[in-house]
């Protein structure tokens, strides 16, 4: 495909955002502002243990307390409330164990709702909450994925603690082993991570009859009606789901959660609204975690440095259950671990654990963050032991800018890439050879602050995601997205998008999108998103995919909507359509740009229908479904200057640069503000941030008071810049930003931290690089205290 | 409890439990939803606002305590037209979905009126009791120093 | 999170407040509430009475009492970095009392809600014990002066009765000290690893006197008094304050949690009290 009509005059813009306008002034729609007549507050009592038989639970005093409608248990709802779901059995033999929204007989995680209140207001149910009793038999916790998978293991389901085992194999790993001259063995950990988006999870269920109407905090209003038209039985087109103003979700507003279930439930029971709001030390529990892998990798390579194979297991903690994607998060690895690199043989083996701690599933990054972490680790690593520039040796392995498009030995296709010209223009903005020169001179000095470079060179795949793909890997839907482009009489244009931004500026970069493809004003496009009355079909935002394939189906809308007015043009014109160009954002007669009709004319010429041509229906507006051919491919090279005070441990960073390749950019400063955010988290992934439970299986970073998210007094300036080689697979030569800055930087801040303390013979830090571990890693390099 | 309190300009008189947070106060006794909660160990910041001239977490702030008090919010900073702050946040576009930006912002416009005119470092530590999750602060940072400088002039 | 119920009384004179507390052994102090309000809303606590002590106007002074600084209970950490009296007498409280929480935090919190806290990881209890302040204290039957180590009792405890109100500081002036505060924490709102507070007296290029309080070094704030009389006749110079700073951890015992291990604790204080000396005495 290629990019249809002028010269683009919008697209390319750094556009404030419309958007703002709201969230600036304090008019923004969240869901906990919502109120209606009638409306009863939820509030759930949690399990206070990670691993326990519920012997009896006792209501009777919290349904009596005042201003309590209704009190529940599990046995109340265990006949209505199925199973949430898991879209996605990896393999066939996948234990997938039966998910309660509420506990019957069993908790297997701190945090599980045991029983549930709706009261007059969120005081009075959070009253009654203290009423309910709860006998408990405490079980044995189950928090070490290698010992949960040991014969003998407590068990957290009774299937078993193995959830599944996933391999994909290519080339001849034997070979690339054998007589390696190189051969580096690792084990990294990836550490659990809460995605903590800013705003609470929060549900408003109001039943009309037997409709319902649901808003809530969600990042999939699609996925999530389906989804509880399956788990409930309630008729999907009987259910309507809204989502508002949605305060951000990296992963985690990716969810059919229990909470939604049993408002629905709630709702439906006691025939009145209500709503449920998180409090943020229930969220941390509540709300599935990220990450969490124990990653063993081994890399062959000639005495060269050139990659011969790679071999990887990974165990992967599903947490208690799995949840929409939980499975399929460390799956998107498989693709990534061999990264920007050609190598003869590969081989990747996933292990799902059940654990008793919260469930995981998508983070920011969702698997990619995990892989490229690991073979840039190693990467470094391989530099480190040959004694050549980190820089250097990735050139000797990577994909040369003329090989695309490039069959890798993980079976995907990229389509595009110039690592040579994104890691040119890092060294340049970095001053690489000065630090590096700064960097000898400590060392030499002895100096007790030393200076060390990082380097992360990634790519990742976006734009999830090719339907025939999922298909094959097991994906319970496809990865198509919806646009509609609705003319107005009066000329102006109503979008609605399947795709349901929750900050990332669509109702901007959409409207830049329209006005570049319909000839009409930026500020006369409205786009609509994120309820499905409006926008009936769509598969929302998640994995880097609203531009790629949400963009690209609003590309083809637009160009429906152009040819149907094409034919009326010609007929108010009165020449043939095969004597109209579009240029200037019209239909002109070809050479005679002069007679032509823009589309507010065409449009009321067709709103009026007065004058068609005959068989032509009154009406522009058209829709278009978009399902991707490949991913897009966007890469990077992220350089990272810290300095580490080796008396105290403590780590700073001095400078970064990220110079990202994403394709083309429909708005630059939509752009570099993702890049921010994502630099943000990975960052705090690299040195802050930690999901940390006691030997009893308690979240002991239950609230933000100790699980650490960075302030702007806790993270640096960035540098950013931009090469852009377009992809080749959309008609907008776009590839997705969302998650690049997340999956480049936790390994650019850890390998600078490794590359200072090399001199004292430190290889590896474990994650986050706190102060005391950065210490000890020095200490114990030495011979001191581990 | 009576309590009697002035909101965005605008005095309320009202009988509330002593218990009532203020933040609740703001927004289900006096509408004033534009301010958001959270957390619940005041890290966050989301809920700043104005207390008789002084940021403050609204989440921390039990409404008993607030009475007699003067409390601006999100929604009463802008005077007929936008506080040059806000202003600032949308050109600077230091906000993504938006949820940190009502206590981000009025813990900005504080932080202006001890120094108005502060060094990139002093913005970062004037605004370590707010968290944000989209922006890695870059922006705004950058919207603060330019809001300081539409202030002075 | 929501608090549970409790009442709430607003006295408007210390006689009145204090009755209100004797009346009720669950009734608890509430001034800034920055501590107090997250402990409520995590119901961490059920007080049955809170007795506000904002109408207590007499406790918002910060006086100069010729050898010290009287401090009202009620004094803000935001004004604790703003008062000129504080700064040119007691600069390591303005200098500690800036690190505390967040700027939002700092304009409703107390000195004396801190101190009565009695949170050996908060800042200012070992700012007062470097300080060796006086801690006025007023209760049915009078009022009575605590120096910190007697004050501060136990993790989370102090000498307090129940019926028992801080209402000032008092904090000798120390004329032509230099005074340091190190607070180490892992993001710039997190609370102290370890903290700190050290003061030095210079004469004749050695350091004549130094006071060193420790932050969640203990179950209660501690002064380093080895590394006290190790500066004490030691060259100004960072080598030897260095030195002495290696002696900070002696006679402590610092706690185990999330954030660290004892034995990162006993190794930041040392290097930490070296810097706080170092910079204390005018040498960094």
């Amino acid at each position: 495909m290629t990019a249809i009509g002028e010269t683009p005059a919008e697209v390319g813009k750094a556009r404030v955002r419309k958007e703002d306008a709201r969230l600036i002034t304090g008019q923004t729609n969240w869901t906990d502002n919502i109120t209606l007549p009638g409306l009863a507050h939820v509030a759930f009592l949690r399990s206070p243990h990670a691993h326990a038989r519920i012997t009896r639970v006792d209501v009777s005093e919290a349904r009596n307390a005042p201003g309590v409608f209704a009190a529940f248990t599990g046995q109340d709802v265990k006949d209505e409330q199925g199973s949430l779901p898991c879209a996605w059995p990896v393999s066939e033999d996948m234990i997938l164990p039966d998910h309660p929204a509420m506990a019957v007989d069993t908790v297997r995680y701190g945090g599980e709702i045991v029983a549930a209140v709706v009261a007059r207001d969120r005081y009075a149910a959070a009253d009654a909450i203290e009423l309910i009793d709860v006998d408990y038999e405490e079980l044995e916790p189950v928090l070490d994925m290698r010992e949960a998978i040991k014969p003998g293991a407590v068990k957290v389901h009774a299937e078993g603690n193995k959830s599944y085992t996933w391999e994909l194999a290519n080339g001849d790993l034997g070979a690339a082993f054998n007589d390696a001259p190189i051969v580096l063995d690792r084990v990294y950990r990836q550490q659990r991570l809460i995605p903590a988006a800013m705003e609470p999870r929060s549900v408003v269920c109001a039943p009309v009859g037997d409709e319902y109407t649901m808003w809530s905090a969600t990042q999939v209003p699609h996925i999530l009606r389906l989804m509880l038209a399956m788990v409930t039985g309630i008729p999907e087109q009987s259910l309507r789901v809204i989502a508002p103003d949605v305060g951000g979700g990296f992963g985690s507003k990716l969810q059919v959660t229990a909470e939604e279930v049993l408002a629905l439930l709630l709702a439906k029971r006691l025939g009145r609204p209500v709503k449920w709001t998180e409090s943020r030390s229930e969220g941390n529990v509540a709300v599935h975690h990220g990450r969490d892998q124990i990653q063993h990798i081994r890399l062959a390579a000639d005495a060269d440095g050139r990659i011969r194979g790679l071999d990887v297991d990974l165990l992967a903690d599903m947490g208690a259950y799995l949840m929409l994607v939980t499975p399929g998060v460390p799956i998107l690895g498989a693709f990534m671990f061999n990264a920007i690199y050609k190598m003869d043989a590969y081989r990747f083996n996933c292990t799902g654990v059940f654990t008793t701690k919260t469930p995981t599933d998508a983070y920011r990054g969702a698997g990619r963050p995990e892989a490229t972490y690991a073979i840039e680790h190693i990467m470094d690593d391989l530099a480190a032991h040959l004694g050549v520039d980190p820089l250097e040796i990735r050139e000797r392995n990577w994909i040369k800018h003329e090989e695309f498009p490039y069959d890798t030995i993980a079976g995907l296709t990229y389509d595009s890439g110039n690592y040579e010209a994104a890691t040119a223009r890092a060294r340049e903005l970095f001053n690489y050879e000065g630090l590096r020169k700064e960097q000898s001179e400590r060392i030499s000095a002895s100096s007790p602050v030393r200076l060390g470079v990082g380097v992360s060179t990634y790519t990742e795949m976006c734009g999830l995601a090719p339907s025939r793909v999922l298909g094959s890997l097991s994906y319970g839907a496809g990865g198509w997205e919806h646009a509609s482009v609705r003319m107005l009489a009066t000329g102006k244009v109503e979008v609605v998008t399947g795709s349901s931004a929750h900050g990332q500026g669509h109702e901007t970069a959409w409207s830049q999108i329209v006005a570049d493809q319909l000839g009409v004003a930026f500020e006369d496009v409205r786009v609509l998103h994120g309820d499905t009355q409006v926008s009936p079909k769509g598969l929302d935002t998640y994995g880097s995919r609203s531009l790629t394939v949400g963009g690209t189906a609003l590309v083809l809308a637009c160009g429906k909507v152009r040819e149907k007015a094409k034919a009326i043009a010609a007929h108010m014109l009165e020449v043939s359509p095969e004597d109209l160009e579009w240029t200037g954002g019209r239909w002109a007669v070809r050479g005679d740009p002069d007679q032509g009709k823009n589309l507010a004319e065409i449009t009321l010429a067709t709103f009026a229908a007065h004058d068609l041509p005959d068989g032509v229906e009154p009406s522009l507006d058209s829709d278009a479904t978009y399902d991707p051919d490949n991913f897009s491919f966007p890469h990077g090279t992220h350089l990272c200057a810290v300095d580490v005070d080796t008396e105290t441990g403590r780590v700073k960073i001095r400078s970064y640069v990220a110079v990202d390749d994403i394709g083309h950019v429909i708005n630059p400063l939509i752009v570099d503000g993702q890049v921010h955010g994502g630099l943000a988290q990975g960052i705090a992934q690299a040195l802050y941030e930690e999901a940390a439970y006691d030997d009893s299986g308690n979240l002991v970073t239950a609230s933000l008071a100790d699980y650490l998210i960075p302030s702007a007094a806790d993270l640096p300036s960035f540098v950013t810049d931009r090469t852009e080689t377009p992809s080749t697979g959309n008609p907008l030569g776009v590839k997705g930003v969302g998650e690049a800055g997340t999956i480049a930087s936790t390994p650019a801040v850890v390998n600078a931290i490794i590359d200072a303390l090399r001199p004292f013979g430190v290889t590896d830090v474990e994650m986050p690089c706190t102060p005391e571990r950065v210490w000890r890693a020095i200490n114990e390099a030495k011979g001191g205290a581990r | 409890m009576r309590i009697s309190v002035t909101v965005d300009g605008v005095r309320y008189d009202d009988d509330v439990e002593p218990r009532l947070l203020l933040v609740h106060y703001l927004r289900e006794h006096a509408g004033r939803t534009g301010t958001p909660i959270g957390c619940d160990t005041s890290n966050c910041g989301a809920c700043t606002i104005a207390l008789n001239g002084r940021s403050v977490k609204s989440c921390s702030v039990l409404a008993v305590q607030a009475d007699g008090a003067d409390i601006t919010t999100i929604q009463g900073l802008a005077n007929g037209e936008l506080h040059p702050m806000q202003r600032a946040f949308h050109e600077e576009h230091a906000l993504q979905c938006g949820y940190c930006t009502p206590g981000m912002i009025m813990a900005a416009t504080d932080l202006l009126k001890d120094n108005p005119d502060p060094t990139e470092e002093q913005v970062r530590e004037g605004l370590e009791g707010n968290l944000c999750r989209c922006t890695g602060y870059q922006n705004i940072v950058k919207a603060v120093l330019k809001a300081a400088q539409g202030v002075k002039a | 999170m929501i608090p549970a119920q409790f009442d709430y009384v607003k006295p408007s004179s210390l006689e009145e407040a204090v009755r209100a507390l004797a009346s009720d052994e669950d009734a608890k102090v509430i001034a800034g509430g920055q501590s107090l309000l997250p402990l409520l809303r995590l119901r961490f606590a059920y007080p049955s009475v809170l007795v506000d002590l904002a109408g207590l106007d007499a406790l918002r002074s910060v006086t100069d009492n010729g050898s010290s600084i009287e401090i009202g209970a009620l004094v803000t950490h935001y004004e604790l970095t703003r008062d000129p009296l504080i700064a040119a007498h007691a600069g390591l409280l303005t200098e500690a009392a800036g690190t505390i929480a967040d700027p939002a935090v700092r304009h409703r919190g107390t000195i004396g809600g801190a101190l009565s806290h009695g949170d050996a990881a908060g800042d200012l209890p070992a700012v007062v014990t470097a300080l060796d302040a006086d801690l006025v204290i007023t209760g049915p039957s009078g009022s009575r002066v605590l120096k910190p180590g007697d004050f501060f009792s136990d993790y989370l405890t102090t000498a307090l009765a129940p019926d028992e109100i801080l209402t000032a500081i008092r904090v000798p002036k120390l004329s032509g000290w230099g005074y340091a505060y190190e607070k180490f924490n892992v993001t710039a709102q997190a609370w102290a690893i370890v903290g700190v507070a050290a003061a030095v007296r210079r004469e004749n290029g050695q350091v004549a006197e130094a006071r060193v309080g420790l932050t969640n070094m203990g179950s209660v704030p501690v002064r380093a008094s080895a590394a006290e009389a190790a500066a004490a006749g030691a060259d100004a110079s960072p080598a030897a304050l260095a030195a002495a700073g290696a002696r900070a951890d002696e006679g402590t015992n610092p706690p185990e949690d999330l954030r660290a291990a004892a034995d990162y604790r006993r190794h930041l204080a040392r290097v930490l009290t070296g810097r706080a000396l170092t910079a204390a005495a005018g040498l960094s």
